[in-house]
């Protein structure tokens, strides 16, 4: 995310001082409501699967195992890396990733209309925006399945105007998990960008006109640094949910493959019973995430 | 925000006094019991009863064991979950002289092998899971689980299969002549094979679409529960259930009485109250399938009496799901992840 | 001056995206006048759902149903509001401290976990501490969830608004509460509305989380809604649902009204 403000001497450095306690209610809340069950997690990760849920407090590493070392149907071929796990968190970081970027290609533009209209009519498109999302994702996920089957209105409408003469088959594949996945996060780019091109100085983009840039060099030069962390925010509110959704690849895609949304949902509340082992592929999810994100903190925090 | 905090802390006084005397929690499927049962129950009793609802057999298992034991009096698990909540020690036990009604279980449900001798639950309603075919588009014979696990051409591509392990692999295992739990390889490796075959000619794997894609036509043919397929018929699909000669899976759900249950009493005269013939056909009527409670019958709808899917032809037999033990289950977890995966 | 706000096609993306999000939306409302139980298969109109709605035997469930989850969202998301804009002020206006990192990844681990994990965590937690389920511990979940919601838009707003606006105030002998209430409040809006709406959205919608952490009985839209899915959704959902995209259209009318009346009184006074 966004980096502090550097220091300066005297009156800023109180000022930063004062404002620190203010992370109080949120270290309050989240630490005690969040923090303290997920270590727990992390440490069920280590202890030894209880048959049909729960756990036994033995210490184990067997969940870790599982995730990465094959044994073969029986257990008892010599051990290999088990691709099977690593497949699937492959799977669902490239269905997320290219959605991040789709909703960003479709969201920017939203945001920057949204933004350079007149102030009083902003908060009426924002909520345009967030309308839809009154109604239940899963209502809304039947409904797109409605849209894209066969011989739904999509492929109806498509064969009618002439473009196709057979349907196209997109229910239960990946582009219809792609499609339901830029459905179910779209706001969640599109109110951050808009926040942060509200703010934009719009004297910039006349300086780099007058200095004879094109209007794709203004805004890919001037406006998009600038506004960063606008799309930081709605790249991460984008991307971090999508990489766990299950209704879209489940109602969508027809669940014939685990995403890693499905395969932890599996583990607590499918037949699997496998806390441990659902405990360690969150833990393994979430490392992954942290060091993304601490990454790309790092990087915006180092003055340019 | 103090007095935020004051407003919400009373909401959950209020929510939580009426644990007081005279009250029942349930843990039940959605819509599985007509509210006029319920209405009926609590005007003879006195007692207030709250339903509760869970979504999988699973689902609730994982919720009662992260802690929501002791919460409610009694829960609707299927018959494997009797089992397993059994195993867990989850139930509490009834003696058969609490309920009057305890005589009117129909014979053929009192000693069942998910609880022998009936100590911990009562039947609630029982039913089948097989397949249908969308007749429009297969005319041909439909007897057989290779319509299925090896489909005709008409039905490649077009098939939904539950999304749920246990319904996947018991069929698959009847479909090859195969216990349910073995640790035998050559037939764990076989299953493993045919059902990775199969796959290539399945569109979705969806147990709450498994009615919505009949009837819109998304799939041609699916595995289904036999009230569902009901419904589907009854919404305009022409489609038709199979009672495969291989054999299908028979369910039935149970009410167990939960340990540390904070109503007992009252959770004991609402499943005497269950065992009332005139009741269990009010469910039956309501919810499509069977009761297992002698007399009910006479109560019955007449197309309930009569529906197809619930009156299998004489001779095809259904089985349980069966609850295998830790080792095996190990293996048949494996099976199903390297099919989803 | 309006040259370099325009780009071509901006708006045409914009009414595809409002078309995208609407489209399914279509599909809700015409089903919830469907005459058959399917949602699938066209029955003919009828207002029967409708009816059904209100006075059907499910209507006191979903009545409290929605009851409780608007008052929920509106709670959440308000509170979460509050306590992200406290953290952003903190994280953005600082300075460097110790531990900004790990807090840093303390507002986001909303984000990081999988659902299902919080659900199952939090549900052992609170009965850990004996804390009964209900109305409560659904609320605590879903302010705790709701943070980075909230926090991600408006920590992006105030890093795009340099300290030296409220320099100014303090410089201009305005106390540290003033310059924040006069000077940053007003500036930050839109970075406000954004984070409450997604909070609010985000709360709204839960299902996982809320399923493990309510008591017995109580009961959101999505929990109610879930329920159903199992018996097959029926067209009475897509009229709840249909009713409750009715409510939010008329929220806002009336929000854009009001805001439309001071604002045309306001001008009158300047």
């Amino acid at each position: 995310m966004v980096g502090p403000a550097t220091d300066r001497p005297s009156g800023e450095a109180t000022y930063a001082r004062i404002v620190r306690p203010l992370l109080l209610p949120t270290w309050l809340v989240i630490g005690t409501l969040l923090l303290l069950p997920v270590l727990l997690m992390v440490v069920y990760a280590f202890l030894t699967k209880e048959f049909r849920g729960g756990v036994e407090w033995k210490f184990t590493l067997a969940a870790f195992e599982q995730f990465f070392i094959n044994r073969g149907l029986f257990g008892d071929e010599p051990a290999q890396i088990e691709w099977t796990y690593i497949n699937i968190f492959w799977r669902s970081i490239w269905q997320a990733a290219l959605a991040t970027l789709l909703c960003l290609l479709m969201g920017f533009p939203a945001a920057w209309y949204i933004a350079t209209r007149r102030p009083e009519t902003r908060t009426i498109w924002l909520f345009l925006i967030t309308i839809p999302y009154w109604v239940n994702l899963l209502i809304r996920t039947v409904s797109l399945r409605f849209i894209l089957r066969d011989n739904g209105p999509l492929n109806e409408a498509l064969i009618a105007i002439g473009i196709i003469t057979d349907p196209l088959p997109i229910l239960n594949s990946n582009l219809a998990v792609q499609v339901g996945l830029i459905y179910s996060y779209l706001p969640f780019m599109v109110l951050p960008i808009y926040a942060a091109v509200e703010r934009y100085n719009f004297t910039l983009s006349e300086a780099a006109v007058d200095l004879y840039a094109s209007r794709w060099q203004t805004l890919t030069e001037i406006v998009i640094p600038v506004v960063k962390p606008g799309i930081v925010a709605g790249a991460i509110l984008v991307f971090i949910p999508a990489l766990g959704a299950f209704l879209a690849p489940d109602l969508l895609g027809g669940a014939k493959n685990f995403m890693i949304g499905s395969l932890i949902d599996e583990q607590f509340r499918g037949s699997q019973g496998n806390w441990p082992f659902g405990a360690a592929v969150s833990v393994i999810l979430m490392t992954l995430v942290l060091i993304a994100l601490l990454l790309q903190a790092r990087g915006a925090r180092r003055p340019s | 925000m103090r007095r935020f905090l004051a407003v919400t802390a009373m909401l959950t006084t209020l929510s939580s006094a009426a644990l007081a005397e005279g009250s029942l929690k349930v843990y039940h499927w959605f819509e599985y019991i007509p509210q006029e049962l319920v209405e009926q129950f609590e005007a003879e009793t006195g007692i207030d009863v709250t339903i509760d609802t869970f979504e999988s057999n699973e689902a609730m298992l994982a919720s009662l064991k992260a802690g929501k034991l002791g919460e409610y009096d009694v829960a609707v698990p299927g018959d494997y979950m009797v089992q397993i909540m059994r195993g867990e020690g989850l139930l509490d036990s009834y003696k058969p002289e609490e309920m009057s009604n305890f005589g009117k279980i129909a014979p053929e449900w009192l000693d069942v092998p998910f609880d022998p001798g009936r100590q911990h639950s009562i039947p609630y309603q029982w039913g089948s899971t097989a397949f249908s075919v969308n007749r429009d588009v297969y005319k041909g014979d439909i007897s057989t689980l290779g319509i299925i696990f090896n489909p005709p051409d008409e039905l490649k591509g077009k098939i939904n299969v539950l999304d749920s392990q246990g319904e996947v692999l018991a069929l698959g295992s009847l479909y090859l002549g195969i216990p349910q739990c073995t640790n035998d390889r050559a037939q764990l490796k076989s299953l493993n094979d045919m059902l990775i075959a199969a796959k290539a000619n399945w569109a979705s794997f969806g147990s709450d679409t498994a009615k919505d894609v009949l009837v819109s036509g998304d799939a041609a043919a699916g595995m289904i529960y036999n009230g569902f397929s009901a419904k589907a018929r009854a919404e305009g699909a022409n489609v038709e259930y199979a009672f495969p000669k291989e054999g299908y899976v028979v369910w039935m759900d149970n009410m167990v009485l939960l340990k540390n249950a904070p109503n007992r009493a009252n959770a004991v005269k609402f499943m005497n109250f269950l065992l009332d013939p005139k009741n269990a056909a009010a469910v039956t009527n309501y919810a499509a399938y069977n009761a297992g409670v002698t007399g009910a019958e006479k109560f019955l709808s007449e197309s309930i009496l009569k529906s197809p899917e619930n009156n299998p032809p004489k001779g095809q037999k259904g089985e349980f799901i069966q609850a295998c033990d830790q080792e095996t289950q190990k293996l048949y977890d494996a099976i199903w992840t390297n099919l989803k995966k | 001056m309006k040259g370099v706000r325009h780009y071509p096609g901006f708006l045409g993306i914009t009414i595809v995206c409002l078309m995208v999000l609407y489209f399914p939306l279509m599909v809700v409302a015409v089903y919830s006048f469907n005459a058959s139980t399917s949602i699938t298969a066209w029955g003919g109109f009828s207002l029967r759902w409708y009816v059904d709605v209100f006075t059907g035997p499910e209507a006191e469930r979903f009545g409290l149903a929605t009851w409780n989850s608007i008052t929920i969202a509106l709670i959440a998301a308000s509170l979460a509001t509050i306590i992200a804009t406290a953290a952003a002020l903190a994280m953005i206006r600082g300075g460097r401290f110790r531990g900004w990192k790990a807090t840093y990844g303390l507002i986001n681990l909303p984000l990081m976990v999988p659902e299902i994990v919080v659900a199952v965590a939090t549900l052992i937690f609170f009965s850990t501490i004996g804390l009964r389920t209900g109305y409560l511990t659904v609320l605590l979940a879903h302010i705790t969830f709701c943070i980075p919601f909230a926090y991600l838009p408006i920590a992006a707003r105030l890093s795009g608004i340099e300290p030296r606006y409220e320099q100014a105030a303090r410089d201009l002998y305005a106390t540290q509460a003033q310059a924040f209430r006069l000077i940053l409040l007003p500036l930050l809006g839109p970075g406000l509305v954004s984070g409450w709406l997604l909070a609010f959205i985000i709360s709204l919608d839960d299902f996982i989380i809320t399923n493990f952490v309510k008591g017995a009985g109580m009961e959101t839209l999505p929990t109610a809604i879930f329920g159903s899915v199992k018996q097959g959704i029926k067209p009475n959902i897509m009229a709840i649902s249909t009713l409750m995209l009715g409510v939010s259209v008329l929220f806002v009318s009336l929000s854009y009204l009001i805001n439309q009346r001071g604002r045309s009184s306001a001008s009158i006074k300047e």
